[in-house]
């Protein structure tokens, strides 16, 4: 049985190559290269593997300005069957509330037209580092929710599940949840594949579809700037952290190195009993 | 409506488990993204996707294929897809234009045979109206310039452009007129059959394409070319290493300093003391914002000379005629690039069968006028036209019609200008005092004339022949003379 994937991917500056203005503290922006959020290029494989294991089609989803459309002719290169853009400057400004808004907007439109069994995304984004447009689209439609999936187990769309391994602190577990799902997934979930010739000369000649507020069911006002509440109250670049104090010295027997640092510890108050090992 | 979270635990071993989970990676290979072992099951490679984006839009091979989005290659792609023909162009940067290092001056008409009016749409910096050439040595220089208000109108003469910014667009356009523009793809052979080229190998999967006539426009390092069997690839001694940096200057400082009308753009052209003596020029042309600045000096010659590039291009900007334009410019971006500056005697063969040769990978580089991404987007138009005329007529692209390539570029300046220039660089490896004694000499002769001291003006003339002949032989200028007479007039 076919599987209907939509698999969320953001352009983003490459942050490699950012730099912070230290009087303005806003981010040097100009002139940096734009790349698909690097969690998302996981997403897009966790998105491709899905469809070539079922048969079915994979609708890439993004919003941003015209540009982005690099991105998403990126991701059919990679084999997506469709792709969609918002743009308008009504998503403007958009916080991960307006953002997830829109989003889950266009993928009810999407699954109006071919229903959507299955929604990947990052975990989050390089450049908003919030990881909560995975969970917000989710909750918004009322799809099962599995964030930080770090290996799909098993999809079947008979039965209308998703089992999936989540990566937790302190380990992983194994979790299974009705579909429709939307996932977020983890860097080295997968290794994004090497887009096939083929793939990129279809990706080059098809077009991306660019969907404004008027293609889509929503209220202005809940959109953009317009319908976002968080405010940035302040940009500043963090304080470049201090050198740790180096306890070894090169002709410092090891034991004196672990006897100062018991003795620091224990004028802090953090000592317990002898150093063990 | 369903909750969200009906989520259960079902691991045995309880929510925790350390345990590695399955390996998505091993079962399958990212080399093949069909692979029929992936999870979920086998499913036929070419059912339903290939179903959802119309089989048949992408021919299985192609009228032909132009490996490289430079300016040659793009001029190509550009004019046989706005024919009609089925092209694909391939290019193995992030995209078009991103390993292109040029920041300098394209001309405006041979440019707008390629894309009529371009200026009324791409990304250029400044019309260029002013052209300057200096003599320099460690604190003088002599200038020569030309201006005029003419090239400040259309068609104009010359821009200076990014050509990372101007080849982007250029894509765009060759992918409007229909071209299936390919990036990130390295072509990594040619296939052939019979002796003749009949498609290229990348490093992609599924990467062989076939095409009934392959246009190489692949840039200095022409392994391709090499491989067709056309020519023998890149030698130190015809090329050119040129360093170059992009320093930040406001617009109105640009034009103060330069003395330029609001928009307008000068480009200098310097030989002396900016080359560390070596064979070369220094440059220094006006963007919008910014200013493109270096030297470019004869590759055998540097790597003899133990000099490193970066430190002539230091010593350059500490001229003092040069730190004053670019005092107070913050580099934005540095950057090096070959150039085969072999000129005519060294080009390839143009054609083979089934196959082409343009731009760089032709060594179609004037050093002598600084053009060469001129002459590339020409020779892309003409490969162009001769492919075009070819599939039409339906001849054959065997090297008996592609000859027509050939003939087109004799008729045209690009191999005039080659051919004229032929002797340029083996002149200017043979007399280096170009590029430090006549700079010194003319300066020291400059100096003297023009400083007012108790001489009589026939006085001043007698030292100044005295001072001409204790430098130079007469009969050593003779020959110089002789040779540039013979290698550039």
């Amino acid at each position: 049985m076919p599987l209907h994937c939509v698999v969320c991917v953001k352009q983003v500056p490459d942050t490699t190559q950012v730099r912070i203005d230290p009087e303005t503290g806003s981010l040097v922006r100009s002139g940096i290269p734009s790349v698909i959020n690097p969690f998302d290029l996981f997403a897009i494989e966790a998105a491709l593997r899905a469809r070539d294991g079922h048969g079915g089609s994979v609708t890439a989803l993004s919003m941003g300005p015209p540009q982005a459309e690099e991105a998403l002719r990126k991701t059919l290169g990679f084999g997506a069957d469709r792709a969609v853009l918002l743009s308008d400057r009504a998503f403007a400004g958009a916080d991960t509330l307006a953002t997830t808004y829109a989003l889950a907007a266009a993928i009810r439109r999407i699954d109006g037209e071919q229903p959507v069994d299955l929604v990947v995304c990052g975990k989050q984004s390089i450049d908003g580092d919030t990881g909560q447009v995975g969970p917000g689209i989710a909750r918004r439609l009322a799809f099962s929710e599995l964030t930080y999936v770090c290996a799909v187990d098993r999809i079947s769309p008979e039965e209308r599940h998703i089992r999936a391994w989540r990566q937790r602190e302190d380990g992983r577990e194994l979790l299974e949840a009705e579909l429709p799902a939307c996932v977020t997934v983890t860097e080295g979930c997968n290794a994004i594949r090497r887009a096939a010739l083929p793939d990129l000369l279809a990706a080059s000649r098809q077009p991306v579809e660019v969907w404004s507020v008027d293609d889509l069911d929503v209220e202005r006002e809940d959109l953009g700037l317009k319908g976002s509440p968080t405010r940035v109250s302040k940009i500043f670049a963090p304080p470049a952290r201090e050198r740790g104090e180096m306890l070894t010295e090169p002709d410092k027997p090891l034991a004196a190195a672990v006897a100062d640092l018991m003795d620091r510890l224990a004028a802090r108050g953090l000592a317990f009993g002898s150093a063990r090992g | 409506m369903k909750q969200p979270g009906n989520i259960s635990p079902i691991d045995p071993r309880g929510p925790l488990d350390t345990s590695s989970p399955p390996d998505p990676g091993g079962r399958q290979d990212p080399q093949s993204p069909r692979d029929p072992n992936g999870a979920g099951g086998p499913r036929d490679p070419s059912s339903s996707r290939d179903s959802a984006r119309n089989p048949g839009t992408v021919p299985s091979r192609f009228d032909a294929i132009v490996v490289g989005g430079g300016p040659a290659g793009l001029s190509a792609a550009y004019i046989m897809s706005g024919a009609g023909l089925n092209v694909a162009c391939l290019e193995r940067g992030d995209w078009s234009g991103s390993k292109n290092m040029m920041g300098g001056v394209i001309f405006s008409r041979p440019a707008g045979t390629v894309v009529p009016d371009f200026w009324k749409e791409a990304p250029l910096e400044r019309h260029v109206t002013r052209r300057e050439m200096w003599l320099a040595t460690a604190d003088s220089a002599i200038k020569a310039s030309f201006e005029t208000t003419d090239f400040a109108r259309e068609p104009y003469n010359s821009f200076t452009v990014y050509r990372s910014r101007f080849d982007k667009w250029l894509a765009a356009q060759a992918a409007a007129q229909g071209a299936y523009m390919v990036t990130e793809t390295l072509v990594e052979g040619l296939l052939w059959e019979g002796g003749r080229v009949i498609g290229v190998r990348t490093d992609r999967p599924q990467g062989d394409l076939e095409a009934d006539v392959v246009l190489l426009a692949e840039g200095v390092n022409s392994f391709l070319t090499e491989k067709a069997g056309l020519g023998p690839g890149p030698e130190p001694q015809s090329l050119a290493l040129a360093v170059k940096e992009v320093l930040a200057l406001p617009r109105e400082k640009i034009e103060d300093r330069f003395d330029l009308e609001t928009g307008a753009g000068a480009s200098v052209e310097i030989v002396g003391e900016t080359t560390g003596r070596l064979p070369g020029t220094g440059f220094i042309y006006t963007n919008r914002d910014t200013i493109s600045i270096g030297v470019g000096v004869l590759l055998n010659r540097l790597i003899e000379s133990d000099a490193e590039a970066y430190t002539i291009l230091e010593q350059f900007k500490q001229q003092p005629q040069v730190r004053r334009l670019i005092q107070g410019a913050s580099v934005r971006e540095y950057a090096a690039h070959l150039i085969p500056e072999g000129g005519y005697c060294k080009m390839p063969r143009l054609f083979g069968d089934g196959v082409l040769v343009a731009g760089d990978c032709a060594g179609m580089v004037n050093a002598i006028n600084s053009e060469g991404a001129n002459l590339a987007m020409l020779s892309g138009r003409m490969a162009a036209e001769t492919i075009i005329e070819c599939h039409r007529e339906g001849c054959g692209f065997d090297g008996p019609s592609l000859k027509r390539y050939r003939d087109r570029l004799e008729k045209s300046l690009v191999l005039k200008d080659l051919k004229k220039y032929e002797g340029a660089t083996p002149f200017l490896q043979k007399h280096q005092e170009i590029f430090n004694l006549y700079p010194e000499l003319l300066a020291a002769l400059a100096r003297e004339f023009f400083t007012v001291d108790d001489l009589s003006k026939a006085d001043k003339e007698r030292l100044l022949m005295r001072l001409f002949r204790s430098q130079v032989p007469v009969r050593e200028v003779l020959k110089m003379a002789y040779d540039a007479w013979r290698s550039l007039v």
